[in-house]
């Protein structure tokens, strides 16, 4: 199998998963382990991801195991990315909860997957160009010609991961309302285990017509680009006009800025990684944390009533935002981590506090 | 900038160093140490540096403002604080000596009474983390888990601890050591008897605790700022899993088995337990990890940099040490700029896109009676670190680097009489009875239950291995093998083995269809942001390589790889000042080495750092990459040396001597044809194939004794002296072991011969610098664990003319240019040389530190071609430098604490004095002799030996010493009039015995010498000696040394050591 880029380039490896061909966006994820998690987030949905790090596979893929109610650690109930790059794949794994190996279980779920590149080099040509599209071909395709191969269209993708039906998870007194748009299952875990009963949602519900049943709104990470779900944008509008808190993760945080009028916009090549270090402008604390997005909301954007709450402390991009006049905040990266560092955890305790906070001042 | 943590910004800092390199604590701490330096400087801070490593980067010129070569001991570092008026002191940079000295400092008040404060990790976070009871506590109240285990401080508690609450098998630990010093894996009564002794020798509390062998070893280590930001820099997992120290273990980095929970499970922990800690700069923590469910323990954690850091510091590129100091000055990691990129933050954790592996480097062959196992005590002098980007090419070039004479994970390349019990009971070797149990199909799961290594590496292996099995089909390989091979790390070598072809060969084959390696950078992040790092490594699993070959006049320069016995931190200063003495004359400089606890490796050292193996086929791909002007390889040591004619015969040019010359003195026959030439006299010797020849042979060379040696080694493998013909024959067999394709050479050994060096630089013949030293010892203790003095104390003028003539004739024929070493043999007037290495020596920054003149600076601007005038500063010195030797023998289970013709030291001080006396006590003291206060044991060998030692044991005497001496000594000293004890022997047994004096305390210095040898063939009096080593107490073999110390001590108290700095001896001294 083969890898030919826009830019004419063309990698050949070998096939170590499905031999099926797909065009995508190629992306690349600096991660030195978790490829269950990685692999399976919705936010990659539509993308070819290549791996850095060049050994994959080393600890097979387990069976999934329940906890917090989820199958765990798979963030979605499938394999999300539509191609994978790596140097070397492991044919025989190693771990006591492993029952197969990643070639094993890229094939049964129809994923292609090529191995014995070059993937330093690779990412090197990604960062100087910038993401491009590529095409995963057979290497019987000698004239990288293929069309009709299978893709994704990007301005519906999240309608795609998005769930269909509303889904309830009873816990504790706390109820929010958490809007899928291709929502990774960490998310709900956290919240789940913070006692908070959870009402899962599709991404373009109709989020005012259950304020009175909720007491906050919890938006998730997905793929694609923020300003493809407008529906979401209007519907997070209506919320920010009231007083119950809300908060966003990844594309969550990119509608909740588009949504107070803020802009967003598309980084060269994206952060994905597990090691990306951003700062609270406030107590000055930093953390490592773990993203995986292509767009960014603009800082200079941001009305008056919004602050810079997070930035990363590499590139200076936006990493949080939180509103002067009501409880809605959100951030860029990934507290509920899986893959990655669990340094910002503590942000659901957060979301807690603030709807906590909320409850006593509207009860008043 | 300062404030945040720091109220007040130091003006004058003490760094403690490591002092000699020894087992456990070895070059890593220079490293770490010149970091802290660099970084303190910057900020304009003045250094005052203690450590009496002579041979170390730290203690150069440029370095720390004030370098005092004295023993990093409370005592000393008191008097130098007083002394410079230093405001803050600094513990972390100097291994467990600093820290154990610092504690000791501050809990005698001495910090509080001089107004010291304590900069970085304080005192109390140290405490907590080395007192294994306060440590359990302190994790406790955060939940953290710790193996079960009770701190016990006598051998009753131990007792009732190891069989009653926490049960057998249990590990001793002891507290305040390192590199698990006194650890052992006790399954039995019998075995606990006999380790509690020992494991409380060293220590004043031993813990005793659950056993986790077999558990996965994984190490963290972690920054953390005084605002309480705090990272992982990186993990490493142990191969070898729990029940081999670390140091001991061969080690990958990142961890390859563990899944994102529990490498992040272990990161929280990490961090959690080092906020709760108040750790405030770097420190390690290792866990034991459950590979069958997600438990876990926390084994320590070292509250300073260590080996571990070093490693993870080449590792990721990450320069911990460096960080650590800022952090120790108040700043935030955020506030810091990530050295490699240059645009990012030091507030991030590396992402590697490559594999790394440590593997250690033994020596245990070198010692009579050591025990080849490995365990929970480190006993490894050295390491490599390789980078690859498969699993299997990073371990095939860990295991070309470490120099054990292998082509990577070659299943045969060592025979195993017993597999399984080889599997079972590791010894250095084991790695390649994996390989050969691969080989032989004995199957991963077996394998697995007997070494407890993770099922993933062998698989990776066995993977490698059939790829191996693959290639013996072949006559010769078609290129999509030929590019597996490479990419499982195969080398060139390797596969024409295999093959039954040449070297060159393959090498052809493979240029032909373009299988080169390519050169890929550490970066930090996994190529994510732009990086200007110079910080490269070869592999064959690329299509491009990241950098570009500059346009500059660049001057190559092979690195020492490994330490070991016999070539250890010395050659990294000759490589870093060469180095940097070529980058002086606007040289671009590419470095070639393996070894992560080196200051060369340091990505600011040079120009282009390449971390890769120094052989043949590396180091000409990369001089094809870069087409430097030349190669420097006589300041590496002997691996370097090793590789220049294949080099040069392969077209690529060699700065300074001819390579035709080199080998001139290398090989034993045309150098040995060469001396009769030019009338200089050298030991009778002769080569000999068959032993057959023996009693003719002896009677060629005139008699015994007989020195014994195999050709082209460095510090003797394999070398001894047979006293008579059957102990020849009986050595024989061993040394044919070593090279197989080359006779013994048999050499007339002289006895009561002086022995003494020369150091020298020549250029195109002419001798330009040279430093004559004197030997305490007489020949027959091989030249590095020899005590050297320069100027020469006791040397007739004529002898020192003799020596300059032969080194001067000699320069002159083989037109040497660069520098070169001489030994020589002298005796009445008569000279004789011993060797002539052209090459730089383990003496070089010894003498160019004591002389003033930096002999390596000056080869290398001689090799490209400069020429200043300069004066040879050797010639008029009113102050003695002596160089003592480090033994690690306490570590080396069984060994012989004597010496001999083979080396056994691991490392070395150098100190300065008045006189000679002056120097030898502060040597003496830095290797940890101590001045006795109770009593003295002596045995004295030979009669003629008895009698010399007569009036030295007055002196003893007169010190208030009480006098034991085993039977033969006492009767002769009972008869000269002296009061002395007789105690027993092992083949005498009498009351009281020699041993139990020694465990009874009662004696706190021995001098033992001897030449007869004991039924099993062990010099007589080993147990003596051996107990003495194992109690840490000093122990002197040599009568030269021993009558030079007790003078030494008849004429100074150790309080009236002068506190001097380098710089009030020499004048470009600091
Ligand atoms: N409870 C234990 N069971 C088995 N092995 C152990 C245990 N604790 C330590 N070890 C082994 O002993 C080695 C040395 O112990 P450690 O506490 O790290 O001492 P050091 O200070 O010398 O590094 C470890 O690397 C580990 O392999
Ligand atoms: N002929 C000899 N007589 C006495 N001692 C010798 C003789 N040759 C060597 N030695 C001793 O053995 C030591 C090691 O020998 P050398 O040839 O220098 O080996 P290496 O190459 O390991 O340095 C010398 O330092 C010296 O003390
Ligand atoms: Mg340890
Ligand atoms: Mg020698």
């Amino acid at each position: 199998m083969k890898l030919v880029l826009e830019d004419n380039s063309i990698w050949e490896g070998r096939s170590f998963g499905a031999s099926t061909g797909f065009e995508g966006e190629v992306v690349f994820n600096t991660g030195m382990t978790g490829y269950v998690e990685t692999l399976t987030d919705p936010s990659y949905k539509g993308q070819i991801l290549v791996c850095t790090y060049p050994l994959q596979g080393n600890y097979g893929v387990p069976e999934p195991e329940k906890r917090d109610g989820l199958p765990w650690p798979f963030e979605s109930d499938r394999i999300q990315v539509s191609g994978l790059i790596v140097t070397r794949h492991s044919e025989r794994h190693s771990h006591h909860a492993a029952a197969k190996t990643l070639g094993q279980w890229l094939g049964e779920q129809g994923v292609p997957a090529i191995e014995d590149i070059d993937t330093r080099a690779l990412t090197r040509l990604l960062r100087e160009k910038g993401t491009m599209r590529g095409k995963i071909l057979p290497d019987s395709d000698s004239q990288n010609r293929a069309t009709n191969l299978p893709t994704i269209h990007m301005p519906e993708v999240v309608d795609l991961v998005s769930c269909k039906t509303v889904q309830h998870y009873k816990r504790g007194d706390i109820r929010i309302a958490l809007v899928d748009c291709g929502m990774k299952r960490n998310i709900l875990r956290s919240l789940l285990k913070r006692g908070l009963s959870v009402t899962v949602v599709p991404w373009d519900y109709d989020l005012a017509s259950l304020y009175d049943e909720v007491d906050g709104y919890f938006i998730s990470n997905g793929p694609g680009d923020p300003k493809d779900a407008d529906v979401l944008v209007r519907n997070l509008r209506e919320l920010l006009k009231r007083q119950k808190p809300v908060f966003g993760i990844c594309l969550g945080h990119q509608l909740l800025a588009l949504a107070a009028g803020a802009d967003t916009y598309k980084l060269p090549y994206g952060h994905r990684s597990q090691n990306q270090p951003v700062q609270d402008l406030l107590t000055r604390r930093c953390y490592i944390t773990s993203q995986n997005h292509g767009y960014a909301v603009d800082n200079t954007s941001l009305p008056h009533d919004w602050d810079t709450w997070f930035v990363n402390v590499n590139d200076e991009t936006n990493e949080g935002i939180r509103s002067v006049s009501g409880p809605f905040a959100s951030v860029q990266f990934h507290p509920e981590a899986s893959p990655g560092p669990t340094d910002t955890a503590y942000l659901f305790d957060e979301f807690v506090r603030m709807i906590a906070r909320s409850r006593f001042v509207n009860v008043r | 900038m300062f404030g945040n943590y720091l109220p007040m910004k130091p003006k004058k800092v003490l760094i403690l160093g490591s002092g000699a390199l020894k087992i456990g604590e070895a070059g890593e701490f220079d490293y770490s140490g010149s970091q802290a330096i660099k970084a303190l400087k910057e900020e304009g801070i003045q250094t005052v540096l203690i450590n009496p490593n002579i041979a170390t980067i730290q203690t150069s010129e440029g370095m720390a403002d004030r370098i005092y070569f004295l023993p990093v001991t409370a005592r000393f570092v008191e008097q130098v604080i007083i002394r410079e008026q230093v405001d803050s002191i600094i513990l972390g940079f100097g291994g467990q000596t600093a820290l154990n000295c610092g504690l000791e400092l501050e809990e005698t008040g001495v910090l509080e009474r001089l107004d010291v404060r304590v900069i970085g990790t304080q005192v109390e976070a140290i405490r907590n983390t080395e007192d294994r009871k306060l440590f359990v506590e302190k994790l406790n109240e955060i939940d953290v888990r710790t193996a079960r285990a009770v701190a016990c401080s006598s051998q009753e508690e131990a007792r009732e601890a190891a069989l009653n609450t926490i049960g057998l098998p249990v590990i001793l630990r002891g507290a305040f050591s390192l590199g698990g010093k006194g650890s052992a894996i006790v399954s039995t009564r019998e075995e606990l008897e006999k380790v509690l002794p020992v494991a409380f020798s060293g220590s004043p509390q031993v813990l005793v605790e659950e056993s986790l062998a077999g558990w996965k070893e994984i190490e963290y280590e972690v920054v953390r700022d005084g605002k309480g930001n705090c990272l992982t820099v990186c993990n490493m997992e142990n191969i070898d899993p729990m029940g081999i120290h670390t140091g001991e273990s061969i080690v990958v980095a990142p961890s390859q088995t563990l899944n994102n929970h529990e490498y992040h499970m272990l990161r929280e922990l990490a961090i959690r337990t080092v906020r709760h800690l108040g750790i405030v700069g770097e420190c390690n923590i290792q866990y034991a990890l459950d590979p069958a469910s997600d438990e876990y323990r926390v084994i320590e954690v070292n509250a300073r940099l260590s080996r571990s850091s070093a490693l993870a510091s080449k590792a990721t590129g990450y320069p911990l040490a460096y960080i650590a100091a800022k952090l120790a000055l108040g700043y935030t990691l955020h506030e810091l700029t990530n050295l490699i990129t240059r645009r990012t933050s030091a507030f991030f954790e590396p992402a590697l896109d490559y594999c790394v592996i440590k593997c250690p480097r033994w020596d245990l062959e070198k010692f009579t009676g050591a025990e080849v196992k490995i365990g929970p005590e480190m006993k490894s002098v050295g390491e490599v670190m390789s980078i690859g980007r498969s699993f299997t090419e990073a371990l095939q070039k860990a295991l070309r680097m470490v120099g054990l004479g292998v082509n990577g994970l070659e299943p045969e390349a060592f025979e195993f009489e017993n597999l399984e019990y080889e599997l079972q009971n590791p010894s250095p070797k084991r790695i390649f009875a994996v390989g050969k149990a691969l080989e032989s199909g004995m199957g991963v799961e077996r394998i697995h239950e007997l070494t407890g290594i993770d099922r993933w590496y062998l698989y990776e292996i066995d993977h490698m291995i059939s790829l191996g099995r693959e290639l013996k089909k072949h006559e010769e390989p078609d290129e999509t093998l030929l590019r597996r091979l490479k990419k499982e790390g195969y080398s060139d070598l390797g596969i024409a083995k295999i093959l039954g072809s040449t070297e060159t060969d393959v090498r052809m084959l493979r240029h032909r269809w373009h299988i080169r390696p390519v050169l890929k950078q550490i970066d930090t992040l996994s190529a994510e942001f732009p990086a200007e790092t110079n910080y490269l490594y070869l592999t064959y699993h690329g299509g491009e390589t990241d950098v570009r070959s500059s346009w500059r006049k660049k001057v190559m320069v092979l690195g020492g790889g490994p330490y070991r016995i016999g070539s250890s931190v010395e050659f990294d200063w000759c490589c870093v000042n060469s180095v940097q003495a070529a980058r002086e004359l606007g040289y671009e400089t590419v470095l070639v080495n393996c070894n992560p606890e080196t200051v060369s490796t340091d990505t600011d050292t040079c120009d282009k750092l390449i971390f890769d193996e120094i052989t043949f086929e590396a180091v000409s791909e990369i001089y094809d990459m870069e087409q430097p002007y030349g190669i420097v390889v006589s300041v590496g040591g002997q691996i370097s040396n090793n590789l220049v004619l294949p080099l040069h015969q392969a077209g690529m040019r060699i700065l300074g001597t001819s390579a035709t010359d080199i080998d001139r003195a290398e090989d034993r026959h045309k150098f040995s044809s060469l001396l009769d030439e030019l009338g200089i006299d050298q030991p009778k010797w002769t080569e000999m194939s068959r032993i057959e020849d023996l009693p003719k042979t002896i009677e060629e060379l005139g008699g015994t004794p007989i020195l014994v040696r195999p050709s082209y080694v460095l510090s003797g493998a394999a070398m001894t002296v047979a006293h008579d013909e059957s102990h020849l024959v009986n050595f024989l067999n061993r040394a044919a072991e070593v090279s197989p394709d080359h006779p013994v050479v048999l050499t007339k050994f002289e006895r009561n011969s002086k022995e003494i060096e020369i150091d020298a630089v020549a250029d195109h013949g002419e001798v330009i610098l040279w430093a004559i030293s004197e030997h305490v010892e007489n020949a027959g203790v091989h030249s590095g664990d020899a005590t050297m003095v320069l100027p020469p104390q006791k040397l007739y003028l004529e002898t020192v003319r003799r020596i300059k003539t032969i080194a001067t004739k000699l320069a002159e024929k083989l037109q040497i240019t660069g520098p070169f070493n001489m030994q020589f043999l002298a005796k009445s007037n008569s000279v004789k040389v011993i060797e002539l290495n052209l090459r730089a020596s383990r003496s070089f920054p010894f003498v160019s530190k004591v002389t003033g003149n930096n002999y390596i600076r000056e080869a290398t601007r001689r090799m490209l071609g400069v020429r200043d005038p300069l004066v040879n500063k050797a010639l008029d010195l009113d102050y003695v430098g002596v160089k003592a030797a480090q033994f690690s023998f306490s570590r080396i289970k069984g060994a012989d604490p004597t010496l001999g013709v083979e080396m056994a030291s691991t490392g070395e001080v150098g100190c300065f004095g008045e006189n000679f006396h002056e120097a030898l006590l502060k040597s003496q003291l830095s290797t940890g002799f101590r001045y006795p206060r109770k009593g003295v044991l002596l045995s004295l060998g030979p009669v003629g030996d008895k009698y010399r030692f007569l009036e030295p044991a007055r002196i003893l005497a007169e010190m208030g010493l009480k006098l034991y001496a085993t039977p033969g000594t006492a009767d002769l000293m009972t008869e000269e009039g002296f009061d002395v004890i007789k105690v027993g022997k092992s083949r005498q047994p009498m009351e009281p015995m020699g041993l139990d004096i020694i465990d009874r305390g009662e004696v706190d210095f021995v001098v033992n010498i001897s030449r007869d040898y004991d039924e099993e063939g062990r010099p007589d009096g080993y147990f003596i000696r051996r107990r003495a080593a194992d109690l840490n107490i000093p122990l002197i073999t040599n009568m030269q040394l021993a009558i030079a110390i007790v003078e030494a001590m008849s004429l100074y108290k150790e309080e009236d050591l002068p506190i001097r700095h380098w710089g009030d001896y020499v004048l470009s001294g600091q």
